[in-house]
């Protein structure tokens, strides 16, 4: 075998990076994905790994405000951004306490997952499209299929999620009037 | 009582933690574990000349080289034929590392152990595994040929042949009106969850004992096989299943090989190892399910009442038969339906072929027995000119005829004796639902849109909950928290929720006082699992005989305590009092302090207590003979046979003649599974079943070439439907309580996608006029047929003038 002087695909960089509002820094191979960064250097399993090739989007985060898989992207790629899981979706009010996100509450209240595998991904996703769009605009059939379309669920035959969906989407627009 | 919570639409307590990233699944346990990888067979069929580990060996972060010569004891044996049948006159299965002969694509040969997988799989990527290529057999057609055999001593191919009879077909056949002859197809699909299977094992070389984490629908199984293989006592090991990412069968196969040898490396290692697979490795790797050949006669007379069924299954089994034969046994005993047939013969041929293993995929037979026996409907309904739904009709059991016995034996040896159900209701609700006498209209409207539309129906009736058995744990502390343990395990079922509603209503407390435990065999040694829709029928019954046991000790110590007789007290919200007498009661909790004599005085809660305790009689022993100490009881349900669930399905699908897409505009469902604990966990289980009934008939198959490489082994080539392909589905439901358990339910996991592929193949011929009988089927493979020439076309199509925009 002839040596190559390209760097080795397990060379190290190290990655600065803002997870959910809090700088953090890993030092990891130049070929490590996103995913597992966030799983095994930074302790946060919340995002899980469905496929490993883009398809299923259990493993969407959003890096700067845009829905990822994190599956696709080396941690190298995101050094300087900020990254938002599962876990960051919620916020602390003022006592310290957890306040979820309506797409959150929605997902429990509308019995929109079943096994939970996938369900980060999908939060995650309809997180990020429903502040995105135009809260006190009723949500329409079209922009629901739009937000669920990209993922995959093999428990809930989806009907559950969308209604999910327009859940969270009132509730935020109530919120917003 | 008030705390009635069973039968309610409770929301989910695991979702607390799913929402927020909190689940605990299999990869996300281990974080300092060594990782393991796997070289795995690229051949379908070969023989292993040489193994050559050597230029793995200078990997950085190499730890461990595992091939099947480093297999010692049980563990160089072959892996357990776990149902032996004696039909399955041929079993066969692999090793956990092959020894010598591979027979699928993905059969694992070596195992690596590295410190982290991306170095794992650097290393298992440099060893050489040279192999001798032999022939493939790919699919039952071939295997029923067997020019090629799988295994050398099996020069047929035929693993099983599976047989059963409930009189004289031949001369009945010969004296019925009309007979009609079919073949037809059905081919594979796969659980597919989200998560893949996965195992993490620890050994703790002080205690000697063994902790394995598995993504499993069989803690306590997989902990019996590990303990056997590895040469453990049985009490060195401890099986739990974390939160599991979904199941559908594929989790309740075990050992699986990575189940043995990881743990056996961990004991070699003395370190924590964890394997977590992939996607690829679960499509190649992981159990399949569904292909079969069906060759069925039908005798019938001029009203379409069935005189006599005479079906010879084809079922390909892949390359092994770890699972025995239960997928082909519950086809042959389940395809009768709601149906009362005078004869019925069956012949399953279970066949090798070099694929992946067959063993149960949701439904588990009986998507592909619905299959047979409602095309079978069809086609007399066809053939005579008859409506569809009349011909069933004509062949429902009635209300009055149960117990209705088949006169045949289910998977579990037991015989098909349906408990209960009410089959001509369900036909009318569907009839409603789907407003199936409205097809013309639409049927015109569609025509006039330039789409063709079919409606098609499919009834099932489903055996769920078979035993042997489940038991149940309860548990009231002196803190008033009910603890709740069956050892049955959960991949998203809401076993959690739907257990606490059974174990609070049966109690009479606060659902927020019962935590509940699955799956851990630490908690509960004897289960069976989670699989043919058995787990609110089996431990849900369990908890609750567990519950009525707890309820029944705490009344006896209340009525001492409060001098009561025992049929004057009720518990309420977590106290125990006498009816109608406001303050003469005393909390649960504290019943739970004085059922145990030694009462340290830790807590409030004991100090309460000693204001009850009396000054106990001198003459007898603190703990009476025959009583324990603590409110616990421990109890287990064993059902008599199963319990047989129901429901009917119509699906309407509009076809483009253009591009012969298939839509699935209306599908409709009317279930019945007894009682129902939780009527929102049940439309869940339905949704979710309806989807994959869907992938199953119209997206998912698995593509084996002929040299048995699977060419679709990804999720962008494996079609499983996104939300855009799953058709909106209304329900309407029908409770028809079971007589043979405490709670009168029945299971619901399955239901969902048993008749997909039936209903959605009627609806299709409907809209074409031609005859499918291979399932699933393309737009591609719908508009070669619209072309063939000699593609068969129903009677119904040449009598109206149907037209499909291709030439005649």
């Amino acid at each position: 075998m002839t040596s190559v002087d390209t760097p080795r695909i397990d060379s190290e960089r190290t990655v600065r990076v803002t997870v959910n509002g809090v700088p953090r820094e890993a030092t990891v191979p130049v070929r490590r994905v996103l995913a597992d960064a966030l799983r095994d250097d930074l302790g946060l399993t919340g995002t899980h790994v469905g496929c490993a090739h883009g398809v299923c989007g259990s493993c969407t985060v959003l890096v700067d405000g845009d829905p990822v898989r994190s599956c696709l992207v080396l941690a190298v790629q995101v050094d300087g951004a900020e990254v938002t899981t599962v876990e960051g979706l919620a916020r602390e009010d003022h006592q310290g306490g957890q306040v979820l996100h309506p797409v959150q509450e929605a997902f429990r209240e509308c019995h929109a997952l079943q096994c939970g595998f996938c369900t980060p991904g999908f939060l995650v996703t309809i997180a990020a499209g429903l502040e995105a769009r135009d809260r006190s605009a009723e949500i329409t059939e079209e922009e629901v299929d739009e937000l669920v379309g990209g993922n995959l669920c093999r428990c809930t035959g989806y009907a559950n999620i969308k209604k999910a969906v327009r859940h969270a989407a009132a509730t935020m627009r109530e919120d917003a009037s | 009582m008030t705390t009635k919570l069973f039968g309610e639409p409770v929301r989910r307590r695991e979702d607390a933690r799913l929402i927020i990233g909190k689940g605990r699944y299999l990869d996300d346990i281990g974080a300092g574990a060594l990782a393991a990888a796997f070289v795995r067979s690229p051949h379908a069929h070969a023989r292993i000349t040489d193994v050559d580990v050597e230029a793995a060996l200078d990997v950085e972060g190499l730890v461990a080289i595992y091939t099947y010569e480093d297999l010692t004891g049980p563990m160089a044996e072959p892996l357990p034929v776990l149902i032996p049948h004696p039909q399955l006159h041929a079993p066969r299965t692999g090793y956990a590392l092959a020894n010598g002969m591979v027979n699928h694509v993905g059969e694992p040969v070596v195992m690596v152990v590295a410190t982290d997988r991306y170095l794992a799989e650097d290393a298992a990527e440099r060893i050489v595994v040279t192999y001798e290529e032999l022939p493939v057999v790919v699919g039952v057609d071939a295997a029923r040929e067997a020019r090629a055999v799988v295994h050398e001593d099996i020069p047929d191919n035929v693993a099983a042949r599976h047989h059963q009879e409930t009189g004289d077909v031949e001369p009945t056949l010969a004296a019925s009106p009309h007979t009609l002859s079919f073949t037809q197809y059905i081919e594979r699909s796969a659980c597919m969850p989200l998560e893949g299977k996965g195992v993490h094992a620890r050994w703790d070389p002080d205690d000697a004992s063994l902790r394995v984490h598995s993504s499993t629908q069989a803690s306590t199984s997989v902990r019996a096989a590990i303990a056997a293989k590895l040469e453990l006592s049985l009490d060195r090991v401890e099986v739990v299943a974390p939160d599991v990412g979904g199941g559908f069968g594929v989790k309740i196969v075990h050992p699986w090989p990575e189940e043995l040898l990881v743990p056996m490396a961990a004991i070699r290692l003395g370190h924590e190892v964890k394997w977590a697979e992939d996607r690829r490795e679960h499509f190649i790797s992981s159990a399949h399910e569904r292909q079969q050949r069906q060759e069925i006669t039908v005798g019938y007379d001029d009203d379409g009442r069935i005189t006599a069924l005479d079906v010879h299954v084809w079922h390909d089994n892949g390359a092994y038969t770890p699972y025995g034969i239960i997928v082909p046994i519950v086809t042959a005993t389940q395809l009768v339906g709601p149906y009362a047939l005078p004869v019925y013969r069956v012949v399953v041929e279970s066949v090798y072929t070099n694929t992946v293993i067959v063993t149960p995929y949701r439904g588990a037979g009986r998507p592909q027995g619905c299959y047979a026996m409602e095309r079978t409907m069809d086609r007399v309904a066809d053939a005579l000119g008859l409506d569809r739904a009349e011909v069933r009709r004509r062949n429902l059991i009635t209300p009055d005829q149960f117990p209705y016995d088949h006169h045949l034996t289910f998977q579990d040896g037991r015989p098909v004796i349906y408990d209960s159900g009410d089959y001509p209701g369900l036909l009318d609700k569907l009839v409603a639902l789907v407003g199936w006498d409205e097809a013309a209209a639409l049927r015109a409207d569609a025509q006039a849109r330039g789409k063709l539309l079919g409606v098609g129906m499919a009834l099932y009736v489903e055996g769920t909950g078979p035993g042997p058995y489940e038991g149940g744990h309860v548990q009231v502390l002196g803190s008033g928290k009910v603890l709740v343990s069956t050892g049955l395990t959960s991949q998203g079922q809401g076993h959690e929720t739907v257990f606490a509603q059974i174990v609070a209503s049966e109690l009479g407390v606060s659902m927020d006082d019962v935590e509940v435990h699955t799956g851990d065999t630490r908690r509960f040694g004897y289960a069976v699992g989670t699989f043919a829709s058995r787990a609110a029928v089996m431990s849900g019954n369990a908890v609750a005989l567990a519950a009525r046991g707890v309820r029944e000790k705490a009344i006896r110590i209340a009525a001492e305590v409060l001098e009561a007789n025992p049929e004057d007290l009720e518990i309420d919200e977590g106290l125990v009092q006498v009816k109608g007498t406001p303050g003469a009661s005393i909390p649960l909790r504290t019943v739970a302090v004085l059922s145990n004599p030694l009462r340290y005085a830790f807590d409030e809660a004991a100090k309460q207590a000693t204001q009850f305790a009396g000054p106990g009689d001198d003459s007898k022993p603190p703990v009476a003979p025959g009583d324990a100490p603590g409110l616990e009881h421990r109890d287990y349900y064993s059902p008599i046979r199963s319990t047989f669930a129901s429901g009917a399905h119509a699906a309407v699908v509009e076809i483009d003649p253009q591009t012969w897409e298939i839509d699935v505009v209306r599908y409709a469902v009317v279930h019945d599974c007894g009682n129902v604990v939780n009527p929102m966990i049940v439309e869940g289980q339905v949704h979710g079943g309806v989807a994959q009934g869907v992938g199953g008939a119209l997206y998912e198959r698995m593509a084996y070439d002929a040299d048995g490489q699977l060419q679709n082994a990804s999720f962008m080539d494996f079609l499983m439907p996104y939300a855009s392909e799953v058709p909106d589905v209304v329900i309407d439901h029908q409770e028809t309580p079971s007589p043979l358990n405490p709670l009168g339910i029945k299971g619901a996991g399955e239901a969902g996608v048993i008749p997909g592929t039936a209903a959605i193949a009627s609806a299709i011929e409907d809209a074409t006029g031609r005859r499918i009988a291979s399932m699933p089927i393309s737009p591609t493979e719908l508009y070669d047929l619209m072309r063939d020439e000699t593609a068969e076309r129903t009677a119904a199509s040449q009598q109206t003038s149907l037209q499909t925009g291709v030439p005649a």
